[in-house]
């Protein structure tokens, strides 16, 4: 038995594998089919201010080895969360890590302050780069100004583990990565969805109701990988791994390329119980190897 | 509850060349299961199948502790499940959605209305209603004869009336023309089927000012509620078919009916 403990600057894992935001609900969808308490860390449905309706139907289309989504950040707001959901899931035995989106920095930092005064709630992952919402979300991504000055309005509302998210849709992700390091990020997790497109040509129209999505799934695994080895040389924060994985044999690859920790998405659609596998099988990879801690593999290439 | 399991298919028929009956079993009784519900199944061996597929309940033989699928082989997904051979494992996540929201009371006059595989779920809705003492009528719509499927089953449960667009069967037409909709009256409807007959039903019902409830089939991917892709617009704004449905009582969706 490895020990396959970790941590996020400082935030305590037992273990390095953690569900997507968006991919996973509010874990009680799960509960039936996973052991939430087995997971290191359950990353919540994005959250913003203001409730918001999303896009229109459809908003998913399937692809080869992935999928587009063009959900839009449907959500009841934070306050609904704070108020109805926050009481069903802060007692769980594992980190409970809510994804905060915005339009404005104004709007990011009032909704991560409500969630700093959640006692059990230890961490937020800031979302700079979703690339279905009109205003904000991804326009904040994917300059180094943008990223540096929402991180800053947040920094200044929230007082506990701030990790920032990443789009990988930028000319050098490590440039951003820098900037939000200097702002004040504890660390970065990447990369959220590559942004696509796909076309029905019977109908002659795009098969997303806003025509592009975001690209998630094995598909956009080696851009993700290669994107995490990019950004771990770059800062010096702790990096989460994320894109496409679908087994431990793909976190491990994350976890070589200097991720600190993982998050799997889709790959919860195919098999949602395929985060505590995951977790389990990073151990017996390690058992097998002869390693004595996960430690040992962060990192190495 | 909700499982994720290995079934063994125990029967593999094929009624029609574009559908599959799977008859799936497991070692142990099959959980329950409410009518109108569905299942996510994995596909394996198909290259440009990534998700899992959505497929209605068909009908839970207690007696044989089997779990019957009955499946439209559209794409590559369907079209590799329809090779599943006798003895071959099968993994499902289910059940999921809420199915029919009433299984029935006494001598209640139940109308079922299906169109091509949406009549899939409505055998074992008809059971149901007919094991609770409800009088279930189904009136199955198809192109042509030969793609009228389990009509044997579903006579067992109720009366069946039959439309056919090239009137091979039945009457002539679409199921909205039939004319036991202008003969009979029915406490409810309830309807599964492609989305503009399901919209002339519930013209139809609104029309008539009887309860009418549509079996979604919007394109989804987690089946759990977590992924927001299946939304349908409602009077409670986007909710997800999988989760808040499958089946919805007309009023509550934004159709222009």
């Amino acid at each position: 038995m490895a020990d396959i403990r970790t941590n996020i600057a400082g935030l305590a894992m037992k273990n390095p594998v953690m569900t997507a935001s968006g991919t996973f609900g509010y874990g009680m969808e799960f509960a039936d089919v996973v052991n939430l308490e087995e997971i290191g860390g359950i990353i919540v449905k994005g959250t913003t201010l203001h409730p918001r309706e999303g896009n229109d139907y459809p908003r998913m289309a399937e692809t080869a080895s992935g999928m587009l989504n063009c959900v839009g950040l449907q959500n009841k707001g934070v306050d609904y969360f704070c108020q109805n959901i926050y009481p069903e899931i802060k007692d769980l035995k594992t980190n409970v890590i809510v994804n905060v989106s915005g339009s404005s920095p104004e709007d990011y930092a009032e909704c991560a302050r409500r969630i700093d005064e959640l006692e059990n709630i230890l961490a937020i992952e800031l979302n700079i780069s979703c690339p279905n919402v009109k205003q904000g979300g991804m326009a904040f991504g994917v300059t180094c100004e943008g990223a540096r000055t929402v991180v800053e309005a947040v920094r200044k509302a929230y007082h506990k583990t701030l990790i920032v998210k990443l789009s990988p849709n930028v000319t050098s992700i490590a440039d951003i990565a820098k900037a939000v390091e200097d702002a004040g990020a504890d660390a970065v997790s990447l990369i959220n969805t590559l942004m696509g497109m796909a076309i029905d040509i019977e109908r002659r129209r795009p098969k997303l109701s806003i025509s592009t999505g975001g690209l998630s799934g094995p598909a956009v695994k080696p851009v993700a990988v290669r994107c995490v080895w990019q950004v771990a040389k770059a800062v010096k924060i702790p990096v989460v791994g994320l894109g496409g994985i679908m087994n431990a044999e793909d976190a491990i690859e994350f976890l070589m390329a200097g991720a600190s920790a993982i998050e799997i998405g889709t790959a919860n659609f195919i098999d949602p119980s395929v985060s505590e596998k995951v977790a389990q099988g990073v151990n017996d990879w390690l058992d097998k190897h002869g390693c004595k801690s996960v430690k040992e593999i962060i990192g190495v290439i | 509850m909700k499982y994720l399991k290995d079934l063994t298919v125990k029967a593999v028929e094929h009624p029609h060349k574009k559908y599959v009956l799977l008859k799936l079993t497991d070692h142990e009784p099959l959980p329950e299961m409410a009518p109108g519900q569905f299942v996510e199944v994995k596909v394996e061996g198909s290259e440009r199948t990534f998700l899992r597929r959505p497929i209605s309940i068909n009908y839970v033989d207690r007696e044989n502790n089997e779990l019957w699928l009955l499946i439209q082989t559209v794409g590559d997904g369907t079209r590799k499940l329809a090779t599943l051979k006798e003895g071959d494992k099968l993994n499902l996540l289910f059940p999921l959605g809420n199915g029919f929201s009433d299984v029935g009371k006494e001598g209640e006059e139940v109308l079922l209305i299906g169109g091509g595989v949406g009549v899939a779920p409505l055998l074992e809705y008809g059971k149901w209603l007919k094991e609770r003492g409800a009088k279930p009528t189904f009136l199955l719509g198809a192109r042509s004869k030969a793609d009228l499927l389990e009509l044997e089953l579903f006579r067992q449960f109720g009366e069946v009336f039959i439309t056919t667009e090239d009137g091979s069967e039945g009457e002539k037409g679409f199921v909205t023309q039939h004319s036991v909709l202008s003969n009979r009256s029915f406490d409810r409807i309830s309807v599964c089927g492609p989305k503009p007959m399901m919209v002339a039903v519930a013209k139809y019902a609104k029309k008539n000012n009887v309860k009418c409830e549509v079996s979604l089939e919007n394109m989804m991917a987690c089946g759990l509620g977590a992924c927001l892709c299946c939304v349908e617009k409602t009077v409670k704004g986007n909710v997800c078919v999988c989760k808040e449905g499958p089946v919805f009582d007309v009023n509550l969706l934004s159709w222009d009916i």
